[in-house]
């Protein structure tokens, strides 16, 4: 050991490079030597995949974040590569491409507002005046809201949303931006109400009313809640919409978008998401089958056996049944119109090939 | 022993790193959003600022000392946290998975953190023994867990409360900093060392 009594610049200079020198040569050695002792495989498709990703970490796949769902679906056979709701479709088939794995279509899922009672409609037990988050408004004895299953308006869920697609309208209901929403089910998961449902994009008939409150109380409460008529349930043609706990409710899987329960609701608890309904129309491939006429649920479809028919434009609520049923595609102009020609068109070329 | 609780007392309540000495801000407000990252910080900083604590000890009583190379302490101590939290960071991956995942996003926001390059440099001036600075090393961070946890569960609950508009966000928080570090002068005079 030295013990220099007094300065001596040369010396420190010198045990400064030694000191330096050796601390930089034994560090970067001993972390050379961890490094490839310690070295974890990555697999560079993890990182393919990680980039494929939005990258928003909502959540929607089930994993912790978008590094989390990219080591799964790598590593893990039975995780499938359309996990990513935000990604929608592409992403699902750069994810499938990088693993090898067969990307099922999935469909978009939006999530749909089950309350149209905003503060002009609906009644108020008291004056809340609280912190304006409905989880706070909740506590305080379920809320101010007459209804006890009716949206609080205090937009929880627009402040969850990662993607802002919900605001919240003057009438203080949250409005869903289509066009943003990812169906990530952050705001299904946030909402104290449970008045939030994530559902497929192309059910777009849907009871917006979770109230299971007896017709008359609703109606006292709320101008446009469901009061249980069972009109809905009479009118549908596919059987798809039931009442049961003084609610009437849409079976997704059985609608067929036809919008009849919308027109014959009486309180207008029935929302339907397509804004405007065109009307249908009929082309001169027409056969004059007759059979439009017999499946019209509003009798605009008319016409004699064997020649062109015509649809009463004035009647024709645009429900899109007699475009499904036309067995020559000759109904044009409704909603469904588009996707029924597809189908039509994928058949004739299948039964083609064989 | 009794002078080891005094220390630690003396680090985390009196001398608070962030209400008394203002250092480590960013970190402090970088992370007290959430209460769950608020806890995983602290964790982290607790063990790192252990061990570096020591380590730099070490080579300061050994090494710098005797070959008169004080001079060159912010620059060493920098460099032996540095290299340290990267080889922790590389043993933990292989090691501990799962800490990693939970904690690796810290450790390396915290290589070159000025609270960690205080520790040791305040460890080195005071001149004490290798005992007293890993209780040191412990007492800052468990001070600097305290203010981070505070702040994060005030800031959760701040989140839904109605804020001025100009004031959302940081601004409020930098209020509430000097609301907490005036309540933290009450410490003061507790323990003199």
């Amino acid at each position: 050991m030295m013990h220099a009594a007094s300065f001596n610049p040369i010396d420190a200079i010198k045990f400064t490079v030694i000191f330096l020198g050796g601390m930089g040569a034994l560090f970067g050695l001993g972390l050379a030597y961890a490094a490839q002792k310690f070295s974890v495989k990555v697999d560079p498709k993890v990182t393919q995949v990680r980039n494929a990703l939005p990258g928003a970490n909502c959540g929607a796949c089930g994993f912790a974040g978008c590094q989390g769902y990219a080591e799964a679906v790598v590593a893990r056979l039975e995780v499938a590569p359309n996990l990513c709701a935000p990604g929608k479709a592409s992403v699902a088939q750069q994810v499938a491409a990088i693993t090898g794995k067969v990307a099922e279509a999935k469909e978009p899922e939006f999530a749909r507002i089950m309350c149209q009672g905003g503060c002009s409609k609906s009644q108020k037990r008291y004056k809340y005046e609280g912190v304006r988050d409905c989880r706070a408004a909740v506590l305080a004895g379920g809320g101010d809201k007459a209804c006890r299953y009716g949206c609080l308006g205090y937009g929880t869920c627009a402040a969850v949303c990662p993607f802002g697609a919900i605001t919240m309208t003057e009438d203080d209901l949250p409005y869903v931006d289509i066009t943003k929403c990812t169906g990530c089910r952050k705001c299904e998961a946030a909402c104290p109400m449970k008045v939030i449902e994530v559902l497929p994009a192309s059910k777009e008939v849907l009871v917006a009313c979770h109230s299971k409150d007896k017709g008359v109380d609703t109606r006292k409460n709320c101008e446009v809640g469901c009061i249980a008529c069972g009109m809905c349930q009479k009118v549908c043609p596919f059987e798809a919409v039931s009442v049961a706990n003084n609610l009437a409710r849409v079976d997704v899987n059985k609608c067929k978008v036809c919008g009849l329960c919308t027109t014959k609701c009486p309180t207008g608890a029935i929302k339907d998401y397509i804004p405007v309904r065109s009307k249908a129309f009929v082309m001169d491939n027409c056969i004059g089958c007759n059979i439009c006429q017999k499946v019209c649920p509003v009798d605009a479809a008319s016409g004699v056996l064997k020649q062109k028919h015509q649809i009463d434009q004035a009647k024709c609520i645009g429900c899109g049944i007699c475009t499904a049923k036309c067995p020559v595609q000759a109904i044009d102009g409704t909603f469904n119109a588009p996707a029924v020609f597809e189908a039509a068109k994928a058949k004739k070329v299948k039964t083609a090939a064989a | 022993m009794g002078k080891l609780l005094e220390l630690v007392i003396a680090a985390s309540l009196v001398n608070n790193f962030v209400f008394t000495r203002y250092l480590g801000l960013c970190i402090f407000f970088g992370v007290s959003k959430k209460m769950d990252t608020a806890v995983g910080m602290s964790v982290t900083f607790i063990s790192v600022m252990v061990i570096s604590s020591s380590l730099s000890w070490v080579a300061y009583h050994f090494v710098m000392a005797p070959y008169h190379l004080e001079f060159l302490k912010i620059l060493v101590f920098i460099v032996i946290i540095a290299a340290f939290v990267q080889a922790a960071d590389t043993m933990m991956r292989k090691v501990a998975p799962a800490l990693y995942y939970k904690l690796g996003i810290y450790l390396a926001l915290i290589t070159t953190n000025c609270i960690i390059l205080a520790v040791p440099l305040i460890n080195a001036d005071s001149g004490y023994s290798f005992i007293d600075s890993i209780v040191f090393g412990f007492g800052s961070g468990l001070g600097f867990a305290l203010a981070l946890v505070i702040m994060a569960s005030i800031r959760e609950k701040l989140e839904v409360a109605d804020v001025p508009k100009p004031f959302r966000g940081l601004p409020i928080a930098f209020v509430l900093t000097g609301l907490i570090a005036l309540a933290f002068i009450g410490f003061s005079g507790l323990i003199t060392l």
